[in-house]
């Protein structure tokens, strides 16, 4: 039998070597014991893979009874199925990679010992969140990774706007949370349980009243918009950039924001049987996957662009399970992990070798000076603007096609959303490296290309992103060797019924895909790479522009509408209603009190101690003397 | 008995011993620690009353008579594990000549342990005020400049409560044809829905005073900023849980004929109390007194949990009332190192401690996020039955709580964000990092935070059985609660 618990300790082990002696160790090998421990979980979860490749009944490890009062009764109990087995090999795989990276990236920082920490302990909530055998288990996890995506966006912390973002990501993250937590409330309420296993079949077996179903269901997607930085709880996701680079592509981008749509499709028993939330998902998802691509549309920050991408993408995702394409969803879950992680981890290699510049307007050129981090890069943007053949090409195909099938309104307002994704990532990839270098003299003296430890893992995610399209090929290219991952997924997902589109429908599809990209070539062509032009200054954006490169001020009215109210009522409740109206009675109430209390207090002498010492004394006296008398 | 009468009186010898006094208080305090263990490991957790002690006290209706079932030993390892942590805490060189202030502590924990060990109605009374002195005297004599206002203030409001309760026990008293005092004796008295009307509203000031529950905070805020650190690691860890103890053990036991009309209003007050300290402690900018009405939104939601009449909410509230306690004292700690350092505990001048001080960093940071109810901390489970029991009972008032969730968060790491992380703010000030004392007792805490975190069964099991037998005498009376 394998043992679950320990691909889920290695990591925690690790973090406590890093965390305990990491600081008198030398760099080189707290990195490599962090980086070794989280190797050590992925070698295990493929010996699992292998394991279920052969037989797909669920792998369960029960550890002890964390809570069990009245009729509740949760235990702390590991599962892993073909579903868990592909998330945790996307975790401690690209996990393992980044913590490689980081050891150069990170190179010389003080905190780098803390660094090594948190990444481990990361993984380590990670694995718990996919890996519980209950609801419980998975927001032990869910809670963990929002702590360590705290820690490690503020890791330094010495700059207070770091900091702030760190926090506005937990507390945006807690909303989320609660969300989650009624849910899961309700959860207990209509099926006795937080089990999984107990909860889906009583929900295949249709065993709950529909509007406690629902409820349960966008309860759960709430939370899963937080984590997952949907409308409305999506702009934590690019404030959080404040945290290194390395964390941006592990947590930000390729595993902790998935965990919504891993919730959604661990659970969508439940989820099938609710239209309204499905349909609810659906909508939110579109609107946040056009949202935020507009808004990448004017963003100069190199990791700003990649980080509203990142919102967009999760939004084509929930796209898919709104239209219940549960695993075109988790098809483009692992390629938008693969070229995400690529092309953050390439703009880490950029910013590195910048000296922290991330102003994409400041760069320019770079192909020359950086071959490996310019092809990579290049493989990632044509990965995720869906170059044919690709991997984001079959993945983003797969929902379209899905979602044409549900509602063509929605497939043709994705496909604009996939138009603006290509015209962002192609900007940013020609102003970054093409044309002439527009940063400082010393920036030029220092370009380099990065050291082995950053290039090796870029070229290995950057066979991922171009070939992890193979994992799932429709069936129009070939029945032999098409569908891999679905068939992977149905002894979890059930045989889902697929659209029948016509093979004249689904060949136009692709041709409308492939148009789009050529419509953005030609765009940004004409744009940028003829015109030269760099992007232009933030102060000189007029009317839409503006709008679009302030973000559409969504910060500032959450802070006006929501923070601003908060505080004031937290200030006014204390200043008049504490202070000035409860307190005041009291205090009047003891005035009253102590003008008789001076009539009385005339008749006596000395102070109050006196008496209350006098009263202990007697008190004592007395308790003792009537006990043992 | 021993838990009671050791800690008074080498808590009487530590105050007369001089500079030999902190020494004198540790091994007394230590010795209520061991009874404790000594008594954990002998206790049987069938929902009875253990190790009872049964003497004719005053008269023939009022004993001496102590007992622990499952929700005292709860209590009782609390204030026990507490006491002599507070003593370690308060051993800085600040305090190297206040030898009374050691002994008051310790007198205060054999007061504390009577409270929760009374099964006599007088007794509980008695010990109930016997806790209330040494407390006002540790706040008297050395709390800051506004410390005699504001103790007063503190003494009326919880000195006006206990008479309530007084009279309250003697007006159950009379109605008996045989008088008594007597725990059991008293649970049986029968009463009509107006008596218990009455006879509640004076244990339930009382309480509603102690723990406490909007309106009749007002004490709490000013008490805990005036107070020296021990007193106010004394009031916030242990005092308050003697009015959530009093709910459990005296309050609906005793009167269960009138909760149609009392719970309603303590899950009201409770809920209130959660949104009202959480939205105030927002803005504070004194460390102490942010705690102090984060510590009233915790407590609010202990005392809504407790009065859903759950298993789940009683439980959970007893065992949020241990980690409460072990959290807020861990807070105070941190803030009472902070501001003997730095020099203040305003949030707005201080800043950049987490680079010069990484452990007290680490473990400050532990002990806010066991306060933010984070898993694996022990502020977890408590919080989640306690939430699971008000949204069960009612879902309005279940997301209103929740809320806390999400202001707690916001509270504490803005806490924590000002004055560990950034850059100091005068210049740049000298940190010594934790000494050995102090590293010793953030030990401590990391230890129970994280084992109360992942093994909250422990105390669940302990409890559990008390819980059920308290609901049944409740049942007994008006029926099935649902």
């Amino acid at each position: 039998m394998q043992n679950l618990l320990l691909i889920v300790l290695v990591p925690l082990l690790g973090f406590f070597i890093s965390g305990v002696f990491g600081k008198k160790l030398p760099e080189t090998i707290t990195g490599w014991i962090s980086s070794l421990a989280v190797l050590v979980s992925f070698v295990l979860s493929f010996m699992l893979f292998t394991k279920l490749s052969a037989d797909p009944t669920t792998v369960k490890q029960f550890l002890f009874t964390f809570l069990s009062v009245g009729d509740l009764n949760i235990a702390f109990e590991l599962q892993a199925d073909r579903l868990t087995v592909i998330m945790m090999m996307v975790i401690t795989g690209i996990g393992f990679l980044i913590h490689v990276y980081s050891i150069a990236y990170m190179h010389g920082d003080e905190g780098f010992y803390k660094f090594f920490a948190y990444l481990n302990l990361f993984i380590f909530n990670m694995l718990i969140l996919v890996m519980g055998a209950n609801f419980l288990m998975l927001f032990f996890g869910w809670e963990g990774v929002g702590l360590c995506s705290y820690l490690l966006i503020g890791f330094w912390y010495s700059n207070l706007d770091y900091g702030k973002a760190a926090r506005k990501a937990f507390v945006m993250n807690r909303i989320g949370d609660l969300g989650l937590l009624l849910g899961l409330f309700l959860i207990i309420y209509q099926f006795g349980s937080l089990d999984y296993d107990i909860v889906f079949a009583k929900a295949a077996a249709a065993q709950f009243k529909p509007a406690v179903l629902t409820a349960i269901c966008i309860l759960l997607f709430v939370g899963a918009m937080g984590k997952s930085a949907q409308i409305p709880l999506y702009t934590w996701l690019p404030d959080a950039m404040a945290g290194p680079t390395p964390v941006s592509a592990l947590i930000h981008a390729a595993t902790m924001v998935t965990a919504g749509i891993y919730l959604v499709v661990r659970c969508h028993v439940m989820f099938d049987f609710s239209i309204p939330a499905r349909e609810l998902i659906l909508y939110i998802g579109l609107a946040t996957s056009i949202l935020a691509a507009l808004i990448g549309l004017k963003q100069n920050d190199i990791k700003k662009v990649l980080a509203y991408s990142t919102v967009s993408q999760l939004g084509l995702m929930f796209i898919a399970l709104g239209v219940g394409a549960y695993t075109a969803a988790m098809f483009h879950l692992l390629t938008h992990a693969f070229f995400k992680a690529l092309l953050f981890l390439g703009s880490g290699s950029v910013i590195h070798a910048m000296g922290g510049e991330q102003d994409i307007r400041k760069m320019g050129g770079l192909k020359k000076a950086m071959p490996i981090t310019y092809w990579t890069f290049l493989l990632g943007t044509l990965a995720i603007c869906g170059f044919p053949l690709f991997s984001g090409f079959f993945s983003k195909d797969e929902i379209l096609a899905e979602v044409f099938a549900h509602n063509p309104i929605v497939w043709f307002l994705a496909v604009g959303s996939a138009l603006i994704t290509c015209i962002y990532m192609l900007r940013v990839f020609v102003v970054t490296f093409l044309g002439g270098f527009r940063g400082t003299e010393d920036q030029k003296h220092h370009l380099h290309e990065s050291p082995a430890l950053i290039t090796v893992p870029l070229l290995v995610l950057s066979v991922l992103a171009v070939f992890g399209g193979l994992l799932n090929i429709p069936a129009l290219f070939g029945e032999g060797f098409s569908g891999k991952l679905t068939h992977w997924l149905e002894p979890v997902l059930g045989h889902a019924e697929h659209p029948h589109l016509a093979v004249g429908t689904q060949w136009m599809l692709l041709a409308v895909a492939v148009s789009t990209l050529v419509i953005a070539f030609i765009y940004v062509r004409m744009r940028y790479v003829k015109g030269g032009t760099v992007p232009e200054v933030d102060a000189d954006q007029q009317g839409a522009g503006k709008l679009l490169a302030n973000k559409f001020y969504v910060d500032e009215i959450y802070g006006t509408a929501i923070t601003e109210p908060v505080n004031t009522t937290g200030e006014g409740l204390y200043k008049w209603v504490d202070r000035k109206i409860i307190d005041g009675l009291v205090n009047g109430t003891g005035k009253a009190t102590g003008m008789f209390s001076n009539i009385l207090g005339k008749m006596q002498t000395g102070n109050i101690e006196n008496y209350l010492l006098y009263m202990v004394i007697g008190i004592i006296i007395i308790v003792g003397f009537n006990l043992f008398k | 008995m021993e838990l009671i009468l050791i800690p008074i009186i080498t808590g009487i010898i530590a105050a007369l011993s001089g500079k030999w006094s902190k020494w004198v208080a540790i091994v007394g305090s230590l010795a209520g620690l061991v009874i404790t263990a000594i008594w954990l490991s002998k206790f049987n957790a069938d929902g009875s009353f253990n190790f009872v002690f049964d003497r004719v006290w005053f008269s023939k209706a009022i004993h001496f008579k102590t007992g622990a079932d499952g929700i005292s030993m709860v209590l009782l390892l609390l204030t026990n594990i507490l006491s002599p942590m507070i003593v370690l805490a308060a051993a800085n060189k600040h305090n190297t000549d206040k030898a009374a202030l050691f002994g008051l502590i310790v007198i205060m924990q054999g007061a504390l342990n009577g409270v929760f060990l009374s099964m006599d109605g007088i007794m509980f009374y008695i010990f109930w005020e016997l806790a209330l002195i040494p407390v006002y005297f540790i706040c008297a004599l050395w709390g800051e400049n506004n410390r005699f206002v504001t103790t007063l203030k503190f003494f009326i409001y919880t000195f006006v409560g206990s008479l309530a309760m007084l009279a309250s026990l003697i007006y159950l008293y009379s109605l008996m044809p045989e008088g008594s005092f007597d725990y059991q004796a008293l649970v049986n008295v029968a009463l009509n829905e107006t008596q218990a009307k009455w006879i509640g509203a004076g244990f339930l000031l009382a309480f509603a005073v102690k723990i406490p529950l909007l309106p009749l905070h007002s004490w709490q805020p000013d008490t805990y900023t005036e107070a020296p650190t021990a007193g106010t690691m004394l009031l916030s860890a242990i005092m308050l849980k003697m009015g959530l103890y009093g709910l459990i053990r005296w309050f609906f036991p005793l009167v269960p004929e009138a909760i149609g009309f009392y719970t309603p209003i303590i899950i009201a007050a409770g809920v209130l109390g959660v949104l009202y300290g959480a939205l105030i402690a927002i803005r504070q900018d004194d460390m102490k007194r942010l705690v102090a009405f984060s510590s009233l939104s915790h407590v609010g939601l202990i005392a809504a949990g407790i009065a859903t009449l759950s298993t789940t909410g009683i439980q959970g509230g007893i065992l949020q009332m241990f980690n409460h306690g072990i959290n807020v004292f861990g807070l105070f700690l941190a803030i009472d190192i902070i501001q003997s350092r730095a020099g203040t505990r305003n949030l707005q001048h201080l800043g950049g401690i987490a680079k010069q001080a990484p452990y007290l960093a680490v473990g400050f940071m532990l002990v806010m996020l066991a306060t933010a109810a984070v898993p694996f901390t022990n502020g977890f489970p408590g919080e989640l039955l306690l939430l699971k029991a008000v949204f069960t009972k009612n879902a309005i008032w279940g997301v209103f709580a929740g809320i806390t969730i999400i202001l707690c968060a916001v509270y504490m790491f803005r806490m924590y964000q000002f004055s560990m992380f950034g850059t100091a703010k005068n210049g740049i000030y000298l940190f010594p990092d934790l000494n050995m004392r102090e590293k010793l007792l953030f030990g401590v805490l990391v230890i129970i935070i994280i084992s109360a975190g992942v093994f909250p069964q422990y105390l669940l099991d302990l409890c559990g059985p008390s819980v059920d037998k308290t609901i049944k005498i409740i049942e007994n009376t008006v029926g099935v609660i649902s």
